[in-house]
């Protein structure tokens, strides 16, 4: 095995793991730092996929995470919640940190912890993973109703609430099936918002959905963003990172290679790498 | 294609094949139909030419043979109940990765596919009174338990696979929302696991109706049971057989039915 080239992050100024210079104001809207991701490796057999990722993310900040496949970004989001157990490292999320234990991984109280992580962390997938079996809002209550305990009444009126933040309220009986991509996407944010997670992690939300599905999609997150909500995107979609996004991180390899503001990484990276991201990016 | 005076004539062609091919279609269903008459009728025959067959002691006695179907029916019914519980734990066994569950349920595959059905009827009938007088069972509820516990370790690969077919990230989804492992099984990999094997049940259930025969040899009064017990005293043995067969064939032929249509039901699903 190659020896892992590890970032110097100590020459990087512009990209500590608060990716905010020492000394510049914050944006008035951030707050205080809610996840903590530090010292994160992740190996798949001897496959090196995270070389050592640190990250903070900040309350009511939303943080794009870009590059190309296979730089880690949706294994560095899926270890945030323990989808995957990290090698080495540790996340915490409000006050509550998780040090990665793959020996114990199976452990009672491993498991109980990381169950505790997931419910301050919702989470969004590429395929969506609506249950099919129940109706949309039965999609919504069933965490909500069973795991926090909240009755079907008081679990059904939030869910009606978030459906229509999502614009679905009048889908709210029927079955995934009958839905489109973009709508099935929406109601997979709308379960997720039941939760009131701490922080929404998406994972390449738009991936699989067709071109004309993409935008609808993209604007309910860009509404969630500004109106305060606390999100990791692993997102392809640049133009919306540049509108949306407070802060964008850039990965290559495993690790963060620059992050920063959208205007800067996206218009004036500082890395040779993200300029090469970039360039091909825009080619296609 | 070609328009003009050639029109007329092209469109008579297309109309010809397709009266062809209708007529060739039911030509077909009708030989089919008619061969299966032929060989029933010379099966009729072949049996009343004998001499021997006695058309007015089936004529008494079918009713009492037929009835049994209720008891066939109600011993497939329950046993297929317990054979989908003891499946379901033996599919978790098979894919726990906790060793004790693995290698219980493995136990119970293994020595169930290792014996014939026929002998885990007796054995549970005749030979657990014998370990203690708790487990003097009667013949039903003996003959239930005894294809229910056969049924479950067939079926246990069956829902084994039907848990494995359900996506992973179905799973991944509601562990994200905290639900906790059981809570997972429970409420969202087993409603569609079931969805996937309940055409793969019905088809059990159908082999199930013909096995269920062998519960007669410990009394229980089913269709095969019925056929011995009336066709003996006289010697109508012949007849008693081939009304209880027919019998357990038209039971097969209508739920087969059924689960034909539950097959094509599942197969448009509501994903």
């Amino acid at each position: 095995m190659t020896e892992p080239r590890l970032p110097d992050l100590g020459a990087r100024p512009a990209s500590g793991t608060s990716g905010y210079e020492s000394g510049t104001k914050l944006p008035s809207h951030i707050g205080e730092v809610i996840v903590r991701v530090e010292g994160l490796e992740k190996y798949f057999a001897d496959n090196h996929v995270l070389r050592g990722v640190d990250l903070e993310i900040r309350q009511r900040e939303a943080v794009m995470i870009i590059g190309r496949s296979g730089s880690g970004k949706t294994t560095l989001l899926r270890c945030i919640n323990f989808l995957e157990e990290p090698t080495v490292g540790s996340v915490e999320i409000d006050g509550l940190c998780l040090v990665a234990d793959p020996l114990r991984a199976r452990s009672r109280q491993h498991q109980e912890q990381i169950r505790q992580m997931r419910l301050r962390a919702g989470m969004l997938f590429q395929e969506f993973n609506l249950f099919p079996h129940m109706t949309v809002v039965g999609n919504c209550i069933e965490a909500p109703m069973r795991v926090l305990r909240q009755s079907r009444s008081h679990a059904t009126t939030r869910a009606e609430y978030f459906l229509e933040v999502v614009g679905l309220a009048d889908k709210r009986d029927e079955y995934p099936a009958r839905l489109s991509g973009g709508q099935k996407q929406r109601v997979a944010i709308a379960r997720a918002l039941c939760m009131e997670p701490k922080v929404l992690l998406f994972d390449e939300p738009t991936s699989a959905l067709d071109p004309e599905l993409i935008g609808e999609v993209l604007r309910v997150m860009e509404d969630l963003a500004h109106s305060g909500t606390t999100m990791v995107v692993v997102t392809h979609e640049m133009h919306f990172a540049q509108e949306a996004a407070d802060r964008v991180v850039f990965m290559e390899d495993g690790v963060i290679i620059e992050q920063g503001p959208p205007e800067q990484v996206l218009n004036d990276p500082r890395h040779e790498e993200t300029t090469h991201f970039l360039r091909r990016f825009l080619d296609r | 294609m070609v328009t003009g005076v050639g029109e007329p004539h092209r469109a008579q062609v297309l109309v010809d094949i397709e009266k062809a091919q209708v007529g060739h279609r039911r030509r077909s269903r009708l030989i089919f139909v008619g061969v299966w008459i032929a060989i029933l009728a010379g099966l009729v025959a072949a049996f009343t030419s004998t001499g021997n067959t006695d058309l007015e002691w089936i004529a008494e006695w079918a009713p009492f043979i037929l009835g049994g179907s209720g008891i066939t029916i109600l011993v497939c019914v329950l046993s297929i109940v317990l054979a989908v519980v003891l499946a379901i734990f033996g599919a978790l066994g098979r894919i726990s990765q906790n060793p004790v569950a693995y290698a219980i349920s493995s136990f119970y595959v293994s020595l169930v596919r290792g014996t014939p059905l026929l002998v885990q009827i007796y054995i549970i009938y005749f030979a657990f009174p014998a370990i203690s007088p708790v487990l003097i069972l009667d013949a039903i509820p003996a003959g239930i338990i005894a294809l229910g516990f056969n049924y479950g370790a067939y079926m246990t690969e069956i829902f084994r696979a039907g848990i494995q077919a359900v996506p992973r990230g179905q799973q991944e989804a509601a562990q994200a929302l905290g639900m906790p492992q059981r809570l997972v099984f429970r409420r969202v990999v087993l409603p569609q696991a079931i969805r996937v094997v309940t055409p793969a049940i019905g088809n059990e259930f159908i082999v199930m109706i013909k096995d269920s025969a062998l519960v007669s040899i410990i009394g229980v009064q089913e269709l095969l049971w019925r056929a011995e017990t009336s066709g003996r005293p006289a010697f109508n043995i012949l007849e008693a057989f081939i009304v209880a067969a027919l019998v357990y064939w038209a039971l097969t032929i209508i739920f087969s039915f059924f689960q034909g249509r539950l097959e094509k039901r599942m197969a448009r699903g509501d994903r």
